[in-house]
């Protein structure tokens, strides 16, 4: 969830109520917003600073991403302000600022959009609002600026028309925002490449044969999107009429940032919530339209529905008045079993009629709305067998005194192979793409090395150490849609001064006793299971055996017990003799 | 109270059950590689098919339903509005919740049909592991385990939710909850589920529930007027803030000291 940093007293001001942390508190809980830290009482906050609220906003609404939207929505939400009507100013089309799209950047970032705010008056604090919301969106909804990037001018200083065009870099020559030389689109990435804050976008355009600009008609460039825009046209606190050039390479993002930029500052304009538009003209592909569009969103829905999951009763009218703290307009429809609900334009998490259903909820209070009983019909329930059967032997093994465990189900892939003496034969191990460690590396296809390092990290325990585990192993399948499948393992260790040996086969014998598995002999034709030396290198050689079993008259190799070899004891830093046992659950079922 | 566990053992998934198939659009954050494990090997997953005989659902024309409803919208919704996907849907992940499995039981569900011609009520329940490509901390594995729950009925209501969880965390001896909207991109509504704690003097969080969306639940053939109800909490978070344990590593893992094992008294939830 993305958190927003506001001035606690400018905050409360606007909210026209000074509130206690208390009150605050409850009034983002009611609302679905968390206040997650208030520094008045921090004591290393500078005097001279104002306190502030640090807000965690839910990660659609893109348009409470700053103070502007925080304080209108909490308006809204307490009946003290009407939603805004967002406008387009009035101006014939041929009269409108224009950007054209040329075709050539189908092959960087093919999406424009153009707003002007007229007539603005910033203050140090609401331009540090715009700055930090064009960042949060480029963070949240924008994905680090790969789908959508915002540069905004100072519309006195450039010319219009304006054009979004891409260049070869070696024909890109301007001056950055905050740099006094002029670099070359050549030069562009070794220029930022040890940049903290643009160094991690200059992937975008990496390897690009062309560079997304926007140009003045004087062929000044604007910005280069989505990385740096121009000295020459960099807003200040003076700046009276604002350019805005979204840039874009996925249409929806690039409307919703569009409208969200404009909605939330043009309260600063002279003429409030009127936005001057810019028509956009792509000859190339016809699709010239007027942004940002602010247009709003009918829907008719259903009363009983919204009613029904509420567990409401209320008429149309009241619900019109519950959706109106949630910033809708609503109205009863002709139709009595429906209402007309307008979606503003800065709603762009409003889907279905269920994101209006639950905004009559939270309207209403969810703590407040009337409890019914969740137990409308009967259902039986069930165990899944396996767990069934894993709860068996977790239970023999704690009777027979064995300490159960609980490591994970990830590890390196050293000790999944290597540290047992193990090959991996790339038919057996689900492997991990991206782990930042690697302790991660690989889904463990045995559960020795969880036990193994269990008992490595409790060394100073009183010997003989005994610990089993129940779980799973995750094991490559390439005849099934996710080509892997878990497998439940019975796995068991005995640490200790003398090998163990017939402990852990012990161990065995009386867990197969309870599973009705009698030992049977190797060559007769009866169920049960048995055990036949085996030579692996895991283990110490002569000390190791598979375990068989015999079902159906069908005969499997199960698992395999022994004392492990002192080169797998090295690995894990263990000093005695460790025995271990492990099986496959499964066939028991 | 009638819930049947449901087989969670299945550790690797597709991005189409973890995420395409709860409605989570291709490009949000919980999708980046820094909070999900992708799989380099094997390669790639199969589209969705059935698994049993007796399975009775079009798996074809879920996967188109599903890449519908998120790029050109269906079922009443607008849908995301972006160009959806079939590789990224195909991609294999450590699955970071159990719902890729409550997914899956409730596609089933809407292939059944009682005498009565509907879809039957049905509850379903597990406690399963699941992976996060986290930083580890005192707070924080790369494994921990979900508790999930899932009812699906008729005539549900949010209050009913309300009351189920009050009775679920009260059976611990949780109580005074209070609840906050959230969001969720399968859940609408989206509940934060919070409890006064006396030791820690403020209101924690102590699970999530919700009613599943209609894009998620129509793709799947589920009928209209169903209501699934779905709720999830962390096993070892709540273990935690009950037994004053600090670091998730002394209750998860090769680092739990086995004395603790040993000496920490059996479980009475309903002992205060």
């Amino acid at each position: 969830m993305p958190t927003i940093v506001v001035d606690k007293y400018r905050l409360f001001e606007a909210l026209g109520e000074q509130f206690t942390e208390e009150t605050f508190q409850q009034l983002c809980f009611d609302f679905g917003i968390e206040l997650d830290k208030d520094t008045e009482d921090d004591a290393s906050r500078p005097k001279d600073q104002a306190p502030e609220l640090h807000i965690e906003i839910p990660a659609n609404r893109y348009d409470m991403l700053c103070f502007e939207g925080i304080a209108i929505h909490l308006n809204i939400f307490r009946g003290k302000l009407a939603t805004p009507n967002w406008r387009l100013a009035d101006i014939p089309e041929d009269k409108m600022q224009t950007l054209t799209i040329t075709k050539e950047t189908e092959q960087v970032r093919p999406y424009a959009a153009g707003a002007i705010l007229r007539n603005i008056k910033f203050t140090q604090a609401s331009y540090d609002s715009f700055i930090a919301l064009q960042d949060k969106l480029h963070q949240n909804l924008a994905r680090q600026r790969t789908l959508v990037a915002i540069g905004t001018h100072d519309l006195d200083t450039i010319q219009g028309p304006f054009t979004y065009e891409a260049v070869p870099p070696k024909d890109i020559n301007f001056v950055p925002l905050n740099q006094t030389q002029q670099i070359n689109g050549e030069d562009l990435m070794s220029f930022y490449e040890n940049d903290r804050h643009l160094g991690r976008y200059l992937h975008i355009l990496r390897d690009k044969p062309v560079y997304p600009v926007i140009l003045d008609a004087n062929r000044t460039i604007c910005s280069l999107p989505p990385i740096i825009n121009s000295e020459r046209s960099k807003i200040t606190l003076e700046t009276k009429n604002v350019f805005i050039d979204m840039t874009a390479t996925d249409q929806t993002k690039l409307d919703i940032v569009c409208n969200i930029m404009v909605a939330m500052f043009s309260q600063y304009c002279a003429e409030p919530f009127t936005i001057e538009p810019v028509k956009v003209i792509s000859e190339h592909n016809g699709t010239t339209r007027v942004t940002p569009s602010l247009a709003t969103r009918t829907m008719e829905v259903e009363v009983d529905y919204l009613n029904g999951v509420c567990g409401l009763n209320e008429s149309p009218a009241s619900i019109a008045k519950l959706l109106s703290k949630m910033a809708y307009t609503a109205e009863p429809s002709q139709d009595p079993k429906l209402i007309k609900v307008t979606v503003p334009p800065t709603r762009a998490d409003v889907l279905h009629p269920c994101d209006v259903m639950e905004d009559v909820a939270i309207a209403y209070g969810f703590n407040s709305l009337p409890r019914s009983s969740p137990n409308r019909s009967v259902t039986i329930g069930k165990a899944l067998p396996i767990n069934k059967l894993s709860d068996i032997v977790r239970n023999e093994c704690a009777m027979a005194g064995w300490i159960e465990v609980m490591p994970l189900i990830l590890c390196s892939h050293e000790e999944n192979f290597e540290w047992l003496n193990r090959v991996d034969d790339g038919k057996t191990a689900v492997k991990l793409a991206n782990p930042r460690t690697v302790e991660y590396q690989v889904a463990r296809t045995s559960l020795l090395p969880g036990l193994l390092k269990t008992l490595s990290e409790n060394k100073a325990m009183r010997l003989p150490l005994q610990i089993v585990e129940n779980a799973d192993v995750v094991l490559k399948d390439e005849s099934l849609e996710r080509r892997a499948r878990n497998e439940r393992r019975w796995g068991a260790a005995h640490y200790g001064k003398t090998s163990g040996f017939e402990v852990v086969h012990g161990l065995l014998d009386r867990v197969m006793t309870m599973l009705r598995f009698n030992f049977v002999d190797e060559e007769g034709q009866d169920d049960g299971y048995f055990i036949k030396e085996i030579d692996e290198p895991t283990f110490f050689k002569g000390r190791a055996a598979a375990i068989y079993v015999r079902l159906d008259g069908k005969l499997q190799r199960v698992g395999e017990l022994g004392v492990l070899h002192p080169t797998v004891l090295e690995k894990f830093d263990l000093r005695y003799p460790v025995s271990t046992l492990e099986i496959n659950l499964e066939v028991f079922l | 109270m009638g819930f049947t566990e449901m087989p969670t053992n299945q550790y690797v998934e597709t991005g189409f059950w973890n995420f395409d198939a709860l409605f989570v659009p291709q490009q949000h954050p919980a999708r980046d590689l820094q909070d999900t494990f992708y799989v380099s090997d094997p390669p790639t997953a199969g589209k969705p098919t059935k698994v049993s005989p007796d399975d009775k659902q079009d798996y074809d024309q879920y996967f188109e339903n599903v890449k519908e409803v998120h790029q050109n919208g269906k079922y009443g919704s607008i849908g995301y509005r972006y160009p959806w996907s079939a590789d990224e849907s195909l991609r294999l992940v450590l699955r970071t919740h159990t719902t890729s499995v409550s997914t899956a039981m409730l596609h089933k569900l809407a292939g059944q049909k009682t005498a009565d011609g509907r879809v039957p009520p049905a509850r379903y329940f597990s406690i399963d592991r699941v992976f996060r490509n986290e930083t580890v901390d005192a707070t924080h594995l790369c494994e921990f385990h979900q508790v999930e729950g899932v009812i699906a009925d008729y005539g549900l209501t949010l209050g009913g939710l309300m009351e189920f969880m009050d009775m679920f965390f009260g059976a611990m001896g949780v109580t005074d909850l209070r609840y906050k909207p959230a969001y969720n991109p399968y859940t609408e509504p989206s509940m934060e589920i919070f409890s006064y704690h006396k030791g820690l003097n403020k209101l924690i969080e102590i699970g999530n529930s919700g009613i599943f969306r209609p894009e998620m639940l129509e793709s799947m053939g589920l009928p209209k007027d169903m209501v699934v109800f779905g709720f999830g909490l962390s096993l070892e978070r709540p273990t935690m803030i009950k037994y004053g344990i600090s670091n998730i590593r002394e209750l998860l893992g090769h680092q739990v000291d086995l004395n603790f094992v040993q000496r920490n008294p059996a479980v009475r939830l309903d002992k205060s």
